[in-house]
């Protein structure tokens, strides 16, 4: 009998579940993660609006990434191979994954795109997500961190209009900051700022995929320290 | 729009929970305000869907749980649209509650 609502009806009866509802792709994702932690490979769930220039940041991330370390890449879009074909002529090992309609990767895609994919000597793996500031969200792919490109075009006040992708976020990425001296209204402060309402512990790096690269070398820095935090000892010297 | 995926998921969970020949009455789910799942959509979706399903003559309840970021040192309350750091201990926010999304219960009919 239905004791707990009180309506009395006997012939309800109430079955309490507590079912996490993404528990199969929360599954598949540390499927995922053991794959790219048994192998030593640092993995970024790389976000952001369309046009936010994720696909600019690894080709730049590709020619600053020193030291021999072995880069690839999963790129998803709803169609098109273009970025993945982008990322290989960069020198990232690549593959695509187009979603159709989907407006994200989840892990089972992930997981299906990597059973005939060569991880052998990679040392950081990017997953490229498809463009889109809600939906990706939501999906853990079995990445070791999240990072969110945001472009200076899209407004100081993304982060708060977006909560749910910026509180997931281990970086944010402030790309297109070249173009900052055609936007006087654009200040670098107040995206910072709405980003701590969000983000608790906030971490922006300002950069450009033009010019003079500013802020490249210190993205690869935070990349290289994480990958070294992450990766445990006795499996940082498999490529010695 | 991927709340029509979280409902698929939803339907393959309640029928994991429910004999087969279950006759589904109500549901209830959680849903984290920085859950990344809206509930309007949802509720939407779940309308679409559930048609030849388990669920078909099952309603729907919504429990919003909004988001509640507390210190991780003194576990006092951080207001949500603030700066999520404590000023006593100058820590980040430790996220509490906000991001569930969860099938809570299943009321089940009986003839």
């Amino acid at each position: 009998m239905c004791q707990d609502c009180g309506c009395g009806d006997e012939n309800i009866i109430p079955l309490p579940v507590q079912q996490r509802l993404l528990a199969r792709n929360d599954n598949v994702a540390a499927h995922n993660r053991e794959h790219f932690q048994e192998r030593a490979i640092f993995s970024v769930n790389l976000m952001g609006s369309p046009g936010s220039g994720k696909t600019a940041v690894l080709e730049a991330t590709a020619g600053a990434l020193h030291g021999g370390h072995r880069l690839a890449a999963f790129a998803g879009d709803l169609a098109t191979d273009n970025d993945a074909a982008r990322l290989s002529k960069a020198g990232i090992r690549s593959k695509a994954i187009t979603t159709g309609q989907a407006c994200h990767l989840d892990a089972e895609m992930v997981h299906h795109a990597l059973h005939d994919f060569d991880l052998a000597g990679v040392d950081y793996f990017f997953i490229e997500n498809v463009g889109n500031l809600v939906c990706p969200a939501v999906y853990d792919l079995g990445q070791t961190v999240n990072v969110v490109a945001l472009s200076v075009t899209e407004g100081e006040d993304k982060p708060i209009k977006y909560p749910t992708m910026f509180a997931k976020a281990d970086l944010v990425l402030l790309t297109k900051v070249d173009l900052l001296r055609h936007l006087p209204d654009v200040r670098v402060a107040a995206i910072v700022e709405a980003l701590g309402r969000v983000m608790p512990d906030p971490q922006l790096i300002p950069i450009s995929t033009v010019g003079g690269r500013d802020g490249i070398a210190a993205w690869t820095e935070w990349l290289s320290q994480r990958r070294e935090a992450s990766i445990s000892p006795q499996l940082a010297g498999k490529n010695a | 729009m991927h709340e029509y995926s979280i409902v698929q998921s939803l339907v393959d969970s309640v029928m994991a929970a429910v004999p087969r020949d279950a006759s589904v009455h109500r549901i209830e789910v959680r849903i984290g305000e920085l859950s990344g799942v809206d509930p309007e959509l949802l509720a939407t979706a779940y309308d679409v869907f559930r048609a030849g399903t388990i669920c078909e003559r099952a309603a729907m309840r919504i429990d919003r749980v909004p988001a509640r970021w507390v210190c991780p040192n003194c576990k006092s309350e951080i207001p949500s649209g603030t700066a999520l750091r404590c000023r006593a201990c100058d820590k980040p926010a430790h996220l509490e509650s906000g991001d569930e999304i969860i099938l809570q219960r299943i009321e089940l009919e009986v003839a």
